[in-house]
């Protein structure tokens, strides 16, 4: 089995009938925030055991690594305003907590310290175009940073969670499925048969695939994440062999960070024990903020990810071919291609109607159409 | 305050001349800008397949949960 990032599986849970909160500051995490928690607690950030210290966000930032050289691409952040902290100082415990994920965690804050929004956006989007989300997003930020590491108390079962396996659960899982590569596939849409073709191909290759979706704050115009879910499933039932393929949830914002979010992207499927990572045209890019293959071009940097990145480029039906190709195979032009355009996909499903078979499966079709609304508005 | 050894983010090592020198024309036109970039891409390639491994394992009681589990999603038999 694939070392956890960092060499150790981290585990930040804390038996709730030893801890005695009372007389603890208590303070409000946002959403984003607590799946942060959570994926720290439950290894999925692996080796990150807290909020990273003013030290690492700046290797972090400048050299894409932790300061013990470890690969780390996303900083990781707990912002808060100064007035709300005031009676807290570096030393402390406190409580921070959420109500919709029902995440009660402490923090043993190590640090409190200023950051600079303007350098945090820029190096890790490398824009500070406010029309970038996750530049808005780093501008919506509180001015203090707190670091330090956690202790997941509790948090709640919600909607989806029969789909929500740990590292610890994907690693028994594939142990006990005998597999030892184990591709990851990251999505956030409904599957396509372009998306099928890469999966596919991939799986050809290893012993099984983890489908991976994003459920978490999305964009207006998106798929919901019931659909998406929903539509795997019906894929999965149809078109996969039971023994060669899983999915699971994972819940995390998406933050538009293009090639540093690829490496990011990479390293949480490695702790959840997978072997290989798909990167595709454009992974976790938005408008025209990076080049189409600069998430894969970022790979190069890190010798010692652990994780095989599978690189996919463009691809499309060829009618000459008569099948999906891409432009590694196919020597036929351009207008024999149809490309799979998940933005038509979208207007032809919104229209309540069906899809060619040539673009989606019809049963997928099916199933997104059962839904009343299926886009987030 | 931060001291000084928390700051020094890099280390001077030593190889011999002949080897640097041979690294060195290797190096012209590729995408390594020195030969300290290029030794610390490789030790950092040679590294990440020799750390050691942490097996983590469930209690028996915690198998059993797990195992069900994932019976109910079809995922084992």
């Amino acid at each position: 089995m694939i070392r956890p990032h960092g060499g150790e599986l981290i585990d930040r849970h804390i038996k709730k009938e030893i801890i005695d909160t009372s007389g603890l500051p208590e303070f409000t995490i946002n959403i984003n925030t607590s799946e942060d928690v959570l994926n720290i607690a439950n290894g999925v950030f692996s080796p990150l055991r807290g909020f990273l210290s003013e030290n690492d966000l700046q290797n972090v930032l400048s050299e894409k690594r932790l300061t013990n050289d470890c690969p780390w691409t996303i900083p990781i952040l707990l912002d808060f305003n100064k007035k709300d902290i005031n009676n807290i100082k570096e030393g402390d415990t406190i409580l921070i907590t959420n109500k919709e994920s029902g995440v009660k965690a402490l923090l043993d804050v190590e640090e409190i310290y200023k950051y600079n929004k303007k350098t945090l956006a820029s190096k890790v989007y490398r824009t500070d175009d406010i029309n970038h989300p996750g530049v808005a997003n780093v501008n919506n930020m509180k001015e203090m940073l707190l670091a330090g590491k956690i202790s997941l108390i509790d948090s709640k079962v919600r909607e989806f969670d029969k789909y929500n396996l740990k590292p610890k659960e994907t690693r028994f899982l594939f142990k006990e499925k005998g597999w030892q590569e184990i591709v990851a596939f990251q999505t956030r849409n409904p599957p396509h048969i372009g998306h099928e073709y890469v999966q596919k191909t991939a799986l050809t290759f290893v012993d099984g695939i983890f489908i991976n979706p994003i459920i978490g704050k999305k964009k207006v115009g998106d798929f919901r994440d019931d659909v998406i879910l929903a539509s795997y499933e019906t894929l999965m039932k149809y078109y996969y062999l039971k023994e060669r393929a899983v999915m699971s949830i994972l819940r995390t914002s998406m933050k538009y960070a293009g090639p540093r979010e690829a490496i990011h992207h990479a390293i949480m499927r490695k702790n959840f024990g997978c072997t290989h990572f798909i990167v595709g045209r454009d992974h976790a890019g938005v408008g025209n903020y990076y080049g189409p293959y600069d998430a894969h071009d970022i790979f190069n940097e890190f010798p010692d990810l652990g994780i095989v990145p599978l690189f996919f480029r463009s691809f499309s039906r060829c009618t000459k071919c008569g099948s999906v190709v891409n432009d590694k195979i196919c020597p036929h032009d351009q207008k024999y291609h149809i490309n799979f355009s998940g933005k038509k996909i979208r207007e032809i499903l919104k229209s309540g109607k069906i899809p060619s078979e040539d673009m989606i499966r019809k049963e997928v079709a099916e199933t997104i159409l059962k839904f009343k609304k299926p886009f987030v508005e | 305050m931060k001291n000084e050894k928390e700051d020094k983010k890099f280390t001077t090592i030593s190889i011999p001349t002949p080897l640097a020198e041979k690294i060195k024309k290797r190096i012209k036109g590729t995408g390594f800008t020195s030969l300290s970039s290029y030794v610390t891409y490789v030790l950092r390639e040679i590294i990440s397949g020799t750390t050691e491994e942490h097996e983590e394992a469930f209690t028996k009681e915690d198998e059993q949960k797990v195992r069900e589990r994932l019976r109910a999603l079809g995922y084992l038999d």
